[in-house]
């Protein structure tokens, strides 16, 4: 359960990015944060994982309090937490491999990870994440060689392999074609249903955020301004997320989208279904 | 309608690059004032000029044909001490500006490890390679140790800096997500930063020894030993054949090291 309580950040530069954000999100819950740019979407999963330190407010992870670790025991807690990136932040020129091992960097020795001698625990885990995601084939090859899709799924493998408690994901599909945006978002949530993750998933894109997420949290110049289910995402409230628009395509469109692949109506049962129906082939097509 | 619209055509213009008209006309005309002084007052004696040119051609013919015979031991005993100057000081002036380096990159280090380890390069970089040797020679003596560390020395300065600024233009989120993983700062540094900077680096340090192959021979006529000497021992004692067939060797080295450094630069990346 991860607990965020008066989160507040003031840039050096003095903008007020975060007002005061209450927010909750218990174990197993994929939670998406939907708002316009600058709205804070980054600056808050940044702030949970101190890359960026908040300004005052508490966040506390499974009774953890998170805002007065120490560089050692913050070091310590960032293992627990998976995050997965915009334009998937590989290290290009490592390969496969060392990028998805360097999320156990937290677990092993300098002179470890220097020499590359990871434990054979942490190797096996490696190539059950690939195979997972269908890259074990892959596993030399530079991270830079990768298509956009493939690389995500190399960064996805990254955060798992921290067996986090937590996943922070920031538009993970923003640089991706819409069939690669679907899987890749349909693969985040598969993984965090099986392993009983708590995610937050900042996304641009609403019809996305309603088709795989249950929650949908907007956000508005550092403030919450919307808090429940995705169907409850009317042209007004809609409206007081983004600005004056017309969302009557944006929920029409959903409406057809709902028709095709019956992700719209995120009754539990109907999603879980959904989820099975899709066979593997799909799941990992445009791999190669 | 549309001749309405044809009769107060929108002008444009590229802005001037320096926006104040009068600031604009002041720099132009100060440069060409300066220019006409600088020109004016060159003092050039064009009957010397004319006297000269037989004796730079004596001088020319003196080097034809060169000899790589009779001084041949002391010229293989000179290339050695270069090489080995050459090879030690690439060397240890890496290992040593890299830590340097990493302290000089803004992105890296707080403020005072900052600007301590920009003085250094600062400092390294002020001098000119001949008043570092002249310097190290009267510290330590004559010979290939005070040319060892003039190189090294300058080394630093050249590497550290353009390691500092490699690290400076790295692209953040790669180092971020190594960070995010709970990394310690020596792995941050191994997994999210080294590997966005070695080709580069390797690059360099090729070019470096390059350089200090070249500033090796200068080193060498103020008393720094290497094939420098040598070749100042030559003119000494106007031996110009031998002098030739010097200089012909360096240049022969010189290709060699620049065609490998440019092979190897492309390799790596």
């Amino acid at each position: 359960m991860l607990k965020l309580a008066g989160l507040t950040k003031r840039y050096p530069t003095g903008d007020l990015a975060l007002k005061g954000i209450d927010l909750e999100v218990p174990d197993g819950q994929v939670m998406a944060l939907i708002g316009p740019s600058g709205a804070g979407k980054s600056t808050v999963i940044r702030c949970v994982n101190r890359l960026v330190e908040p300004t005052s407010g508490t966040i506390s992870l499974n009774d953890t309090e998170l805002t007065t670790l120490n560089q050692t025991q913050l070091r310590k807690a960032r293992r627990r937490m998976g995050m997965i990136f915009q334009e998937y932040a590989l290290v290009e020129r490592l390969s496969v491999m060392e990028n998805v091992l360097s999320g156990r960097l937290g677990y092993v020795s300098f002179w470890r990870s220097w020499l590359r001698k990871y434990p054979q625990s942490d190797i096996d885990e490696a190539f059950r994440l690939l195979e997972r995601v269908g890259l074990d084939h892959m596993v030399d090859k530079r991270a830079d060689e990768l298509s956009g899709g493939q690389r995500q799924r190399v960064g996805i493998c990254r955060a798992l392999i921290q067996n986090p408690e937590l996943l922070l994901v920031d538009e993970p599909t923003a640089s991706l074609d819409p069939k690669t945006s679907r899987q890749i978002m349909r693969l985040i949530v598969e993984l965090c249903e099986e392993r009983g993750l708590a995610a937050i998933v900042n996304i641009h894109d609403v019809l996305l955020a309603q088709m795989y997420s249950k929650r949908i949290v907007g956000l508005q110049l550092g403030e919450i301004v919307y808090d429940g289910p995705p169907n409850g995402l009317t042209p007004e409230v809609l409206t007081s997320i983004y600005g004056e628009e017309d969302w009557e395509a944006t929920i029409g469109k959903e409406d057809e989208e709902g028709g095709e692949d019956a992700a719209l109506d995120v009754d539990e049962t109907q999603d879980e279904d959904h989820h099975g129906t899709i066979p593997d082939r799909d799941r990992l097509a445009g791999l190669t | 309608m549309a001749s309405d619209v044809a009769i107060t055509p929108r002008r444009w213009k590229k802005p001037p690059f320096i926006k104040r008209v009068w600031l604009r006309w002041t720099l132009a005309l100060g440069a060409a004032l300066y220019l006409a002084a600088a020109f004016g007052t060159t003092d050039v004696n064009w009957i010397r000029v004319w006297e000269g040119l037989p004796r730079g051609q004596q001088f020319l013919t003196a080097f034809f044909p060169p000899d790589f015979v009779s001084r041949w031991d002391e010229i293989v005993d000179g290339i050695y001490e270069s090489l080995w100057m050459t090879v030690t000081s690439t060397v240890v002036g890496i290992a040593i500006s890299i830590p340097v380096g990493l302290g000089a990159a803004r992105n890296l280090a707080p403020a005072p490890v900052y600007y301590f380890c920009r003085a250094i390069l600062a400092v390294s970089r002020s001098f000119q390679e001949i008043i570092l040797a002249i310097f190290f020679v009267k510290l330590f003596g004559f010979g290939p140790f005070a040319g060892f560390v003039t190189l090294s020395f300058a080394t630093i300065g050249f590497y550290g800096k353009l390691l500092a600024e490699d690290i400076e233009d790295m692209d953040p989120s790669q180092a971020e997500a190594v960070r995010a993983t709970g990394a310690g700062w020596f792995q941050w540094l191994n997994y999210g930063v080294q590997p966005q900077v070695m080709p580069r680096m390797i690059g360099l340090g090729l070019y470096r020894l390059d350089i200090n192959f070249r500033e090796s021979a200068v080193v060498g006529i103020v008393g720094g030993g290497g094939i420098g000497a040598t070749l100042n021992t030559a003119f000494d004692r106007y031996e110009f054949d031998s002098a030739a067939a010097i200089l012909l060797i360096i240049i022969g080295i010189v290709m060699v090291v620049e065609y490998t450094s440019g092979y190897v630069r492309k390799w790596v990346q």
